[in-house]
């Protein structure tokens, strides 16, 4: 009797709890009505015809906007989002070609290919004022100011504009710097040699313009927020505080190409989380989730499923040099036998499962074409190919030539789960195919990868790398002899030579270089063995039938918004 | 009591600088960079970066800079969130973790306490056996399940509180809190019930019964007051872990809260917010384990906050 009181409250408690939850349910519901009625400005009556003007696209990103100042920016969110805030001398185009954007037209050239001079059409800025040409001369040469410390702008100008690699080595002020704007509209860049996919730089966030005198105005204040930066792009950004996680792209009424740009609000959340990004697009909140894990497997047969190739392989890279002493990887037949050892069709298909397709090459497919569009993929024609045969004589081969009968080896791989789920079918295969090999698997966080990268201290690691401009020499030049990147002991004199050419004497002849870009890649793919393609990677997602006109580019921002629109929702 | 708080404070800022030291030099021990591009970036160039950010200086002359900005206040500024102050992060950030945390708890520890004592009054009977039910259930599933199990019946099959995001104000809060309040809720339910047994059968209680005093008298005013000393102890640890942003729940509601960013800066190498988010957590849990002392005072004042002299 007297412990019934207890049970009252809790009962009482529970109905609360019930009925507060109830009347939330109301308000959210409602709440969403008068949104969506807001947005539409219209009635109900009228809804239905509306709703095919309602512009508005709502997308997830995986992570926070880091900076969106061009000259700091390193990662793929900042990329994605400047390309659609903002405009440089040329974009990519919906063929994914490098079209003139501000430049009005294409530039003229010096005949020794190293003066590039741009006229600039007419565009303002959100605040109204006219974008010029010292716009780009100060941002190019701020993000080279030391005290800038832009970690992309001398990795992006060394070696392409004049005296970019002077000033980084700390050899030269950076004001000396080769672009300089001859009147409001005339900007003349000035080449350390002649680069045969400058042009297609120019689209890169990198290039962008900067109003000197916002930037100077804002001074520390600059790019902390969306109120403390100007766009002169398709859309402008808004509602972002600097570090939260949601933020919304507005169509730019300044734009000088703003008859094109159909989508007037773009809303972003960023979810973590596949399982939450995947509740918000079927409870219709999201247009698009991009799906990871056992959702790519989960869903690949829905009719809303997109299916994207990016522009990142993934590699074996064989270190040739431990810790300053000699591995079995030295040996080319040993590199030979690894590569085609394992079955990398079955590696995508199945293991991966998410997109990507195995790689026989070590240039991506659908990345850079030629002048008739031909894709550089198919000139060496299928490499590194998975034979067990062959890649058995190989490994007897360089055991003979080791005077050893069994090899222990170890690949470095990444901590994820899907990185386990690789390696694991690495070992199983090779250890398969390759009899007396021992593989030992060292799963670490991306950052003891690069730690380790950098001292060659492993053996085989499981690499990757996107392109930074569209052409195959961005992944070519990863292998030059004592480059930043080699850390894997690989050199031969005759591939250095090629790269001096590609980008040298060749660099005015397209066909010639083409055709050296092709030698080098053999080289190093299918004749040395330097590293061995696995798959290239792809993307699946969720995507509402209605949302048309997204492009997705192979470098730079990940995806154009200008040419999207929303239609039959 | 009041040297007593005194040499506890001193004592707290002792514990807080040891805290920031060993932070710092552990951190300095992790392998690689927190500068995103390093391997792209030529000697020179890495340079002019690590000298903007002061990594260049010798390890020792770091630490005095750094101890010196904090005892000014300042965290310094982000590497992953180029324009952002530490200090601006954290507190950007710790709005909806302290909201949730609170409302997690309390409705836990709440619910809790109701749980127990009714499984206590009413031992080995179908309530009993209900509550024990529900303590395991909450003690033994994590809480990303019960998030995901909310997020989906409740939001996304019958539509009653969002999804996740933190944009329809209170409503946002509700699923991630239920989900942080089981923990507490089967913790506190099962220490009360212990306690509670065991207060329920002591000398003292016969007496107040044998004295004609009610069963809510009882439970109230004899039993549960003692019974929440024990619970005041795991209460404190439990406070911080949850005001202090829980990674897994955070993430899986998209919510900007703390925890996930801490996690995040640990794996990307970023320093400034390693050492404002540790020492943040630890300042905070330091408060926490004092005001549990002073509250046990309060609860019981057979324990003497000055070890029996005052």
């Amino acid at each position: 009797m007297k412990n019934s009181k207890l049970v009252w409250l809790l009962s009482l408690l529970l109905v609360v709890t019930l009925f507060l939850a109830a009347c939330g349910g109301d308000d959210k519901a409602k709440d969403t009505t008068t949104d969506t009625d807001e947005k539409e400005g219209t009635t109900e009556e009228t809804e239905e015809v509306a709703a095919d003007e309602d512009q508005v696209l709502n997308l997830i990103m995986t992570a926070e906007i880091p900076t969106m100042d061009s000259a700091l920016v390193t990662d793929a969110v900042g990329f994605d989002l400047l390309n659609n805030v903002n405009e440089g001398l040329y974009r990519l185009s919906q063929e994914n070609i490098a079209v003139p954007a501000l430049s009005d037209g294409e530039p003229t050239v010096s005949e020794d290919g190293l003066v590039y001079t741009f006229t600039l059409r007419d565009s303002n800025w959100s605040d109204g004022t006219p974008v010029t040409a010292n716009d780009f001369e100060y941002a190019w040469k701020r993000a080279m100011n030391p005290d800038t410390a832009s970690e992309y702008g001398p990795y992006m100008m060394s070696g392409v504009i004049k005296n970019a690699t002077a000033i980084s080595n700390g050899e030269a002020e950076y004001t000396e710097l080769g672009v300089k704007a001859l009147d409001e509209k005339t900007l003349e860049v000035t080449l350390e040699k002649p680069i045969p996919y400058f042009l297609s730089l120019m689209s890169f966030g990198t290039f962008l313009p900067q109003k000197e005198e916002f930037v100077t105005a804002q001074g520390e204040n600059y790019a902390k927020n969306s109120e403390a930066l100007l766009y002169n792009g398709p859309f402008t950004l808004a509602n972002w505080d600097g570090t939260g996680l949601s933020w919304q792209l507005l169509k730019n009424e300044q734009y000088w190409d703003k008859e094109t740009v159909k989508l007037t609000e773009i809303n972003y959340d960023v979810v973590k989380e596949t399982a939450t990004a995947v509740n918000l697009y079927t409870n219709g909140e999201k247009d698009r989730a991009s799906l990871s894990g056992e959702y790519a497997m989960q869903y690949a047969a829905d009719p809303e499923l997109v299916t994207e190739l990016e522009t990142s392989v993934f590699y074996f890279k064989y270190n040739q040099e431990r810790l300053g002493e000699k591995t079995p990887l030295a040996n080319v037949n040993i590199r030979e036998a690894i590569t085609k050892a394992f079955n990398k069709e079955d590696l995508a298909s199945v293991v991966l499962a998410n997109g990507s397709t195995a790689a026989y090459s070590f240039i991506p497919k659908d990345f850079v074409f030629d002048e008739d569009g031909n894709d550089f993929r198919d000139v060496n024609g299928d490499m590194a190919v998975f034979n067990a045969d062959e890649a058995k004589a190989a490994w007897e081969k360089g055991l003979a030539e080791l005077g050893v009968t069994e090899l222990s080896l170890e690949i470095l791989g990444g901590d994820t789960e899907l990185s386990k789920k690789m390696d694991e079918y690495f070992k199983a295969q090779l250890e398969g195919n390759l009899p007396g090999l021992t593989i030992t698997l060292k799963e670490v966080p991306f950052n003891v990868r690069l730690d380790l990268d950098t001292n060659q201290d492993y053996d085989i690691q499981v690499a990757g790398w996107g392109p930074d401009y569209q052409d195959p020499f961005t992944f070519l030049s990863l292998w030059e002899t004592d480059g930043g990147n080699n850390q894997m002991s690989y050199s031969n004199p005759e591939y250095d030579q090629l790269l001096t050419d590609i980008n040298g004497s060749l660099a005015q002849d397209i066909p010639a270089r083409w055709e050296a870009m092709a030698k080098a890649e053999k080289m190093i793919v299918d004749q040395d063995f330097a590293v061995g393609p696995i798959y290239q990677r792809g993307l699946m997602f969720l995507q509402k039938p209605y949302v048309k006109g997204v492009i997705a580019h192979p470098f730079g921002g990940d995806y154009s918004y200008k040419w999207a629109y929303i239609e039959g929702k | 009591m009041a040297k007593y708080i005194t040499r506890r404070v001193f004592y707290m800022f002792i514990t807080f600088f040891l805290i920031a030291t060993a932070t710092f030099f552990l951190m300095k021990a992790l392998p690689g960079s927190p500068i995103s591009s390093a391997s792209k970036l030529s000697p020179t160039q890495l340079a002019v970066v690590e000298a903007k950010y002061g990594l260049d200086q010798p390890i020792p002359v770091q630490y005095a800079k750094y101890m010196l900005n904090l005892a000014q206040g300042d965290l310094g500024n982000s590497f992953q969130f180029k324009n952002a102050s530490v200090t601006d992060l954290i507190i950007d950030r710790l709005g909806p973790s302290m909201l949730l945390g609170t409302q997690g708890l309390v409705l836990g520890v709440a619910l809790g306490i109701l749980l127990g004592m009714i499984a206590a009054l009413r031992q080995n009977t179908i309530w009993d056996y209900g509550s024990t039910f529900v303590a395991i259930i909450g003690i033994s599933i994590p809480s990303f399940v019960f998030a995901t199990f909310l997020q989906y019946w409740l939001a996304v099959e019958w539509k009653i509180f969002p999804v996740g995001l933190w944009k329809d104000g209170w409503m946002s809060s509700v699923l991630p809190s239920i989900a942080l309040a089981m923990g507490p809720l089967a913790t506190a339910s099962r220490f009360i019930r212990t306690e509670m047994i065991e207060v329920l059968s002591s000398d003292y209680i016969t007496l107040a019964k044998s004295k004609g005093a009610n069963g809510f008298e009882i439970a109230f005013k004899h039993a549960f007051r003692n019974a929440l000393i024990p619970l005041v102890t795991v209460l404190g640890p439990l406070a911080a872990g949850l005001l202090t942003g829980s990674l897994v729940i955070e993430q899986i509601f998209a919510i900007p809260g703390i925890g996930e960013q801490f996690v995040k800066s640990i794996m990307s190498n970023d320093f400034s917010i390693i050492m404002g988010t540790t020492l943040f957590f630890s300042a905070f849990l330091i408060v926490v384990i004092f005001l549990v002392d002073v509250l046990y005072g309060i609860i019981d004042p057979r324990i003497r906050l000055s070890g029996g002299k005052d």
